[in-house]
């Protein structure tokens, strides 16, 4: 039966929304028990040392503190990823950047916990450092972890579908580049905070602002050597996450131990400060790119080099290394495609997924190296992007399966917005129709919709929802997945009441507590709208099988008969004859017993089987183009931002307001990485954070941020529920290379790194005035003994996703 | 275990005579969280950088986590808890709800306040004067747009007028 939607694709205000605008959301800071003890943590001062002693004594003995613990106390590692279990709550025997977790005190109040922090002395041992990606290529010893791949190096990745070489040798023209893209950080305005609460039946409860309360779960149950149904992680409402929540953190596990030890609940809120330190934000990547093309722009091959700063410790950066490689391919066809990936220990906070999680980086590269392309061919960039453009329902050269696929309107609407033709003018200077220092440029790129695999190997779904029905006519959804601002509690009231034809209002909403809701697996690749939404959908449409066979069955009407829309139940050819909603629940709890119904969602399995095939693909990908305009003063360097436009291909709107929400927040953040923000270090070694504060830590305010005109590409992908498709990071991505080019039109300037500070512009146009290129950027990359690539024949050259068996296969 | 013998103070929070007492150190963030439970009031840095503490002290905007606490004796302190008139909420807190202005919803406390004081000096602001009324607040969610969307929405609505949001706000440009 064809059904008007009438939840689906309309502005409702979120679910939660009147809560945040009077102050009555309870974020983990604001969780107050009863004899609760405050924790902190003393962080090192060293980049780099062996911990030759811990003296607590004197801490211990400051009246109103109850607990001091040390390394000592979490002999087990633990870590996101499996492959990379190299984080201890606190640190065992070393140090590995300043900020790195020492020792942790609880105490009656906040005063005698910090004063009590400063009473714990260290001994260090300093070692050298390892600052820079060069160095950790370069310098073997000391080394930072003693896993990975030898030296400083945490992991190498070399792969290669067809023959590269080959496609370079059909190219018309071969051009190589080097960008370099600085580490920035998500800067959440909420501080992390957690709450332990160990109870007198040994089971502990954590409040944790979190993006994944299900790998908390699992970390703690690790840990804390606890039975996992012992431990019940909530995930507060987060103030901002964008990433950097997904970790398991040592503060969450170390007031857990605190509150065993003590018997009482303790709450950790961090500074600032050290927030900066928790990091696991943008991987600072140096990238070499080599493409082959034909005289109109087609690809004939791609070799595509990343060079990752990874940090202190794993996190997610092998997830990062890969993903810096695979998203290459999804939006302009690459018949022939090699990627090597190598990400290195340095003594600094450890990188991890931001926004976009690791393919910010490339796509800038990419994007500014076919603008560098299409001006060497004559070409508009429009077109050389336009043309050449991935079908739909296809596989690429690396085995990710594409559903819908919008980029081409999304270009067209840009274009048209921005009014292009009548203003980019070709690439001689002097035939320029803007003013000089005036400018536009234009990128696109694409995310995924989820990743196609769970970060722990299993076979159960990503996600699960539970639906409850009262005789009252309440709903309760219950899902594990976490709202961290981007709306999934109100996604899934809105399917849920698309469904059952009620008002989303009348819905409660429960979610991210492991106690109460099926897994989800969390807040992250952008994967909720996508999972739990099918999730939903399936658990409501199981419900809404059990209320339409009680009420056919009361009013003597064909089950096929019956539609659900306005709290009602009724016949769609007499619509008076019908129930209330709440009558029909009552209908089916007679007939079949108390209402509750479940859902879940697994992503279908990838075409890709090789050894790294699991990093890429996904059940949808979004498309993303954005023409930027800007003003750059060739006196200052100032690059000042006018407007943005931007089409994103949603699939299908399930909230067009929150959508265009999330493209303008994403605008923004791609333009804070391309004009500001950066994590960067001083002192002569290069490892003590330059500002770990807001002031100094430059982010866009009101007087900083452009114009957004957005438009939404609706073209239903049939993996997604109504065919939507993710908008929480994808429309970030384009952001920062069209600045990049719309710098190069202004003033005929490439700076390839990120970010474009007034410095750079500077130093690019005084180098032009030199007679020389007029380029800021990095030359080199520094020498990887890369493993020989494991080669896979691509789709086109007759692959079936597996390596080729008979070449040497790195471990 | 106390250090510091408490300092009492009164004054008027969301005009109703209010009596505190507590450490002398604390900023009135700090007592308005920790001592008078009103966590409405957000923290991003307590170093004055985010605006995310920002309250009303006699009807101007100050960072609360720069403020000491005994410098609110005597004065007239409104916090988000008390922007709402009764169960009825204020223009601006039904528009940052309606719009998605709220996002993660973590910095809107401050937010909403200083658009108060904003709509109280000037009904009828420019974008450019919200933009710099509310330059001292950071998000990162919203990229500030449905911000400035849902402070004119409200201040039309206090005004008394009719007001149409652009229809590319909600569903994007055609």
């Amino acid at each position: 039966m064809a059904k008007d939607l009438n939840i689906i694709g309309k502005p409702f205000r979120k679910v939660d929304a009147r809560a945040k605008c009077v102050g009555q959301t309870k974020f983990a800071d604001d969780i107050v028990l009863p004899r609760m003890l405050i924790c902190k943590i003393l962080r090192s001062h060293q980049p780099h040392a062996l911990i030759k002693s811990i003296d607590a004594s004197k801490a211990l003995a400051l009246p109103g503190v109850f607990a001091v613990v040390t390394g000592k106390d979490f002999p087990v590692p633990y870590g996101i990823l499996p492959v990379s279990q190299d984080e201890h709550a606190l640190c065992v025997d070393k140090v590995r950047f300043i900020g790195d977790p020492v020792a942790a005190v609880a105490a009656i109040d906040e005063d005698v916990a910090f004063d009590a922090m400063n009473l714990i002395e260290v001994a260090y041992e300093p070692l050298n450092t390892i600052s820079t990606i060069e160095e950790a290529v370069l310098i073997d010893e000391p080394r930072i972890h003693d896993y990975g791949e030898g030296g400083n190096i945490h992991k190498k990745v070399s792969l290669e579908f067809g023959s590269v070489e080959e496609g370079f040798a059909e190219a018309d023209l071969v051009r190589e580049d080097t960008f370099f893209y600085e580490g920035n950080t998500h800067l959440p305005l909420e501080q992390h905070a957690a709450v332990a609460h160990y109870d007198t039946d040994r089971k502990i409860t954590l409040w944790s602002s979190t993006q994944t309360p299900h790998y908390v779960h699992r970390a703690l149950a690790k840990v804390l050597g606890l039975p996992a149904s012992h431990i019940r992680v909530i995930a507060t409402p987060n103030g901002g996450g964008f990433g950097g929540k997904s970790d398991p953190f040592n503060h969450e596990v170390v007031v857990c131990k605190l509150s065993m030890i003590t018997g009482r609940p303790v709450k950790v809120t961090l500074t600032r400060e050290e927030v900066f330190y928790c990091h696991r934000g943008r991987h600072p990547i140096l990238m070499k790119v080599k493409t082959g093309v034909k005289k109109d722009g087609a690809i004939t091959g791609m070799h595509f080099q990343s060079y990752l700063d990874g940090g202190a410790y794993g996190s997610y950066g092998v997830a990062s290394t890969f993903y810096s490689g695979a998203l290459q391919t999804v939006t302009y066809d690459v018949p022939r495609y090699k990627f090597q990936g190598v990400r290195t220990f340095t003594n600094k906070p450890p990188c991890g997924p931001k926004r976009g999680h690791g393919t910010p980086q490339p796509r800038y590269a990419l994007e500014v190296h076919l603008d560098k392309i299409a001006e060497q061919l004559g070409l508009d960039p429009v077109d050389i992007r336009r043309r050449h453009l991935v079908p739909p329902n296809s596989v690429t050269a690396n085995y990710l399966r594409i559903g819908s696929m919008g980029l081409g309107q999304c270009i067209d609407k840009v274009v048209e917005g921005s009014r292009w033709k009548e203003r980019f003018s070709g690439w001689d200077p002097r035939n320029r129709k803007l003013p000089f220092g005036k400018g536009i440029g234009i990128a696109c790129s694409s995310y995924i919709c989820g990743a196609g695999l769970p970060i722990y190997w299993n076979n159960m779904p990503q996600s699960g929802v539970q639906l409850r029905l009262d005789r009252q006519g309440g709903v309760c959804v219950m899902c594990g997945s976490t709202d961290i601002g981007q709306g999934s509690d109100s996604i899934l009231a809105y399917i849920v009441a698309e469904v059952l034809g009620i008002d989303p209002f009348d819905i409660r909403v429960v979610t991210a507590d492991t106690d109460l809701t099926p897994v989800d697996l969390g807040s992250y690749s952008s994967r909720v709208t996508l999972m739990t939404g099918n999730a939903a959908i399936q658990a409501a449409e199981r419900a809404r099988e059990l209320l339409v066979m009680a009420v056919a069955e009361k009013l003597g009407v064909p089950i096929e008969n019956l539609a659900l829309a306005e709290r009602r139940v009724f016949d769609v050819e007499n619509p008076e004859v019908g129930v209330s909603f709440a009558e029909a629940v009552v209908l089916a709890e007679s007939k079949f017993g108390t209402i509750g119904t479940v859902g879940s969602y697994s992503p279908p399995r990838s075409p890709g089987k090789f050894k790294g095939s699991g990093v890429g693909p996904s059940p949808a990908y979004s498309y993303s183009a954005a023409v930027a305009e800007v003003d750059v003063n060739p006196d200052t360097g100032i690059v000042v931002v006018e407007r943005v436009w931007i089409a994103h291909d949603i699939g299908r709107s399930i909230n067009p307001m929150l959508v265009i929400g999330q493209v303008e927040g994403s605008v923004y953040m791609g333009l804070g990485e391309i004009l500001m923000e950066e994590m960067v270090y001083r002192e002569n070694r290069n490892v003590v954070h330059k500002f770990p504060s807001m002031l100094e830590y430059k982010s866009p305010t009101t007087m900083e941020m452009c114009e957004v005109k957005t438009y939404l590409i609706e073209d239903p992908d049939p993996n997604g529920p109504y065919g939507a498709k993710e908008v929480g990071q994808g429309p970030l991505l384009p952001v920062p290379p069209a600045v990049a080019n719309a710098v190069y039109n202004a003033v005929g300037v490439r700076i390839d790194e990120v970010p474009i500070t007034p410095e750079k512009v500077l130093r690019a146009l005084k180098d032009k005035a030199r007679g020389r290129d007029g380029r800021f950027g990095p030359d080199s990359v520094p020498p990887v003994d890369w493993p020989e690539p494991l080669r896979v024949l691509t789709p086109s050259e007759g692959g079936d996703g597996t390596e080729m068996p008979h070449v040497a296969v790195h471990s | 275990m106390q250090r510091h013998s408490k300092k009492h103070i009164r004054f008027t929070l969301n005009g109703e005579p209010t009596e505190v007492a507590f450490a002398p150190h604390k900023t009135l963030l700090e007592v308005l969280r920790e001592d008078l439970n009103l966590t409405g009031t957000k923290h991003g840095c307590e170093l004055g950088e985010c605006g995310t503490c920002a309250v009303l002290v006699d009807g101007r905007s100050i960072l609360s986590c720069l403020m000491l606490g005994l410098d609110a004796e005597d004065r007239d302190v409104k916090t988000i808890e008390g922007m709402a008139d009764g169960a009825e909420l204020h223009p601006l807190q039904q528009t940052f709800a309606d719009l998605g202005a709220a996002q993660c919803g973590y910095c809107s406390p401050g937010f909403l306040l200083v658009a108060e004081e904003l709509l109280k000096k000037s009904p009828n602001p420019s974008r450019a004067e919200i933009q710099e009324a509310l330059s001292g607040n950071l998000c990162r969610c919203t990229g500030y747009i449905k911000i400035y969307e849902a402070v004119e929405l409200a201040a039309a609505r206090m005004r008394g007028e009719e007001f149409e949001l652009p229809k590319e706000s909600v569903y994007g440009l055609e």
